[in-house]
């Protein structure tokens, strides 16, 4: 019965390795310029926890036949130094490996959280709230004009509380539900929540932030490629979660220009 | 068959058919009924109705692809009707004109991720059936006042579920309708007592089954809020009113 399990166990983890190796579960296409170092992070990973596993199962499936069939009288080995030794032996084996990989990934962690966006970054305002992500533009002027939640009208489109008759600065002010960049340019993108937690999140950007209402955060990247991707919240935030998304749009600098006139000109 | 029995069996047809006539009787109104019509107009230029993106929505941003959709505050035609505006009695109403309460509901349809119609007038517990012809979820979230008499509440329909009919008890012109899941949606349900009538786009309307008699008629547009006006009202030719609202 124990031969057989050890046999079990030694292919059960050799076949998990075979998807994996093959590749068959490719990531989605890495438009970020950071996200090389992100996804070199993950195979690394991948690499070191998947040969951490299959040595684990085979030693398992090893002990398992050695000592499997043991007859009623048989004297009963023990691992030398017993449970005291073997305990400390994994805490130093298991720490290091996570120290290790903590360390080694942290740098690609801090080239997207830890380095400053750059002084000519895109400024880009996004506000989540249930069950959308809208987007502001600071216009021509270059400035955001101040949020006024009492003023907050979703029915007519003024999602931000903007009010361009009192305060100048919201008069250039481009609200979107689209959120389109120019390709190759740097986008730091201001973030903050209207009511609870939600998340940003663009699979091929590599890049993930939590909204925390209460706080301003942002993240900033580039893309690298031209295209329409999808923005999914990915922290529960209610019963329309599920539907809650955007589209991002990454375009040539001139398609840029002309979208950002077209929106201009439906505020 | 004895006396008694073919007496009583008389009796007992007598009774079911004069039970009949009075029951199917019950809703005929006896005396003459008159009528209320006229125009609502916008003088002056309606203000820019924004554009509305439903790309977050893909089914419902199809549906609209060859036309855009817009925000629904001020809709003016050609001739300056202005759409969606509810006229009803607000003065002058009898205690039993008052008390009547429409046995049919008024539909409000999300479709596209609008609400058909975008104001919908009902009496205080008249029903309103909500119906869901997408493809996606909506939650339909009706706001009256706060801590006001009529009761908040808020609906998910998935697709395919059936429509159900909800009522308010007390008048309030109007309570603004929102979709809990798709933030651009508005609408109106406009609560009052007695006949009513809201404009189309030419923004005409029609007040049918009004009794006789001196009423006071209120005009409520959503943007530009309510007008009034005195009206008297006699069996057979219908009156014409007309309502002119000044742009901003």
């Amino acid at each position: 019965m124990g031969k057989m399990f050890s046999i079990v166990v030694v292919l059960i983890a050799l076949l998990s390795a075979v998807p994996i190796l093959r590749h068959t579960w490719t990531p989605p296409v890495d438009i970020s310029t950071h996200g090389h170092a992100i996804d070199e992070q993950m195979s690394e990973t991948m690499a070191e926890a998947g040969l951490s596993f299959l040595a684990a199962q085979i030693i398992l499936a090893l002990f398992v036949w050695k000592f499997s069939g043991r007859r009623e009288d048989e004297k009963v080995s023990h691992f030398p130094g017993g449970a005291k030794v073997m305990v400390i032996a994994a805490v130093l084996l298991v720490g290091s490996e996570v120290l290790a990989l903590g360390i080694v990934g942290q740098r690609a962690w801090a080239s997207v959280y830890f380095t400053p966006p750059a002084p000519n970054a895109l400024q880009i305002q996004t506000q989540a709230g249930q069950f959308a992500f809208y987007f502001r533009y600071p216009g021509p002027d270059g400035k955001f004009g101040p949020l006024h939640p009492d003023k907050i009208d979703e029915g007519m489109q003024n999602f931000f509380g903007l009010d361009p008759d009192s305060d100048p600065d919201s008069k250039d002010d481009i609200v979107t539900a689209e959120l389109a960049i120019p390709v190759n340019r740097e986008v730091h993108l201001l973030m903050h929540a209207k009511d609870l937690g939600h998340s940003f999140y663009v699979r091929e950007l590599r890049i993930q932030q939590d909204f925390v209402p209460g706080l301003d955060l942002s993240v900033h990247f580039t893309a690298t490629q031209t295209g329409r991707f999808e923005i999914v919240c990915t922290q529960l935030c209610g019963l329309g979660h599920y539907n809650m998304r955007a589209f991002l749009s990454v375009l040539s600098q001139d398609d840029f220009d002309k979208w950002l006139k077209q929106k201009a000109s439906e505020q | 068959m004895k006396t008694q029995y073919k007496l009583a069996a008389l009796a007992s047809v007598v009774l079911l058919v004069a039970f009949g006539v009075l029951y199917s009787g019950k809703s005929v109104n006896a005396s003459p009924s008159g009528q209320i019509t006229g125009t609502v107009k916008l003088d002056g230029q309606a203000p820019k109705q924004k554009v509305i993106d439903m790309s977050k929505e893909p089914s419902c941003a199809q549906i609209h692809a060859g036309s855009p959709v817009t925000t629904e505050a001020v809709i003016a035609g050609a001739n300056g009707g202005l759409k969606n505006v509810v006229v009803y009695i607000s003065e002058g109403l009898s205690p039993a004109d008052a008390a009547q309460v429409p046995a049919q509901s008024n539909q409000i349809n999300q479709k596209g991720c609008q609400y058909l119609p975008h104001v919908v007038a009902v009496d205080t517990n008249q029903k309103v059936e909500v119906v869901n012809s997408d493809s996606t979820s909506h939650n339909i979230h009706p706001m009256p006042k706060p801590g006001g008499p009529n009761h908040e509440w808020n609906k998910s329909q998935p697709p395919g579920a059936p429509p159900f009919q909800e009522a308010f008890g007390t008048e309030e012109v109007a309570i603004p309708v929102k979709c809990n899941v798709h933030p651009w949606m508005r609408g109106y349900i406009a609560v009052v007592k007695g006949p009513y009538g809201v404009s189309d786009g030419d923004g005409n309307f029609t007040i049918s089954n009004v009794s006789p008699g001196n009423y006071t008629l209120t005009a409520w547009q959503e943007t530009y809020g309510t007008q009034t006006q005195k009206v008297t009202v006699a069996a057979g030719k219908p009156t014409a009113v007309n309502f002119v609202f000044k742009a901003k």
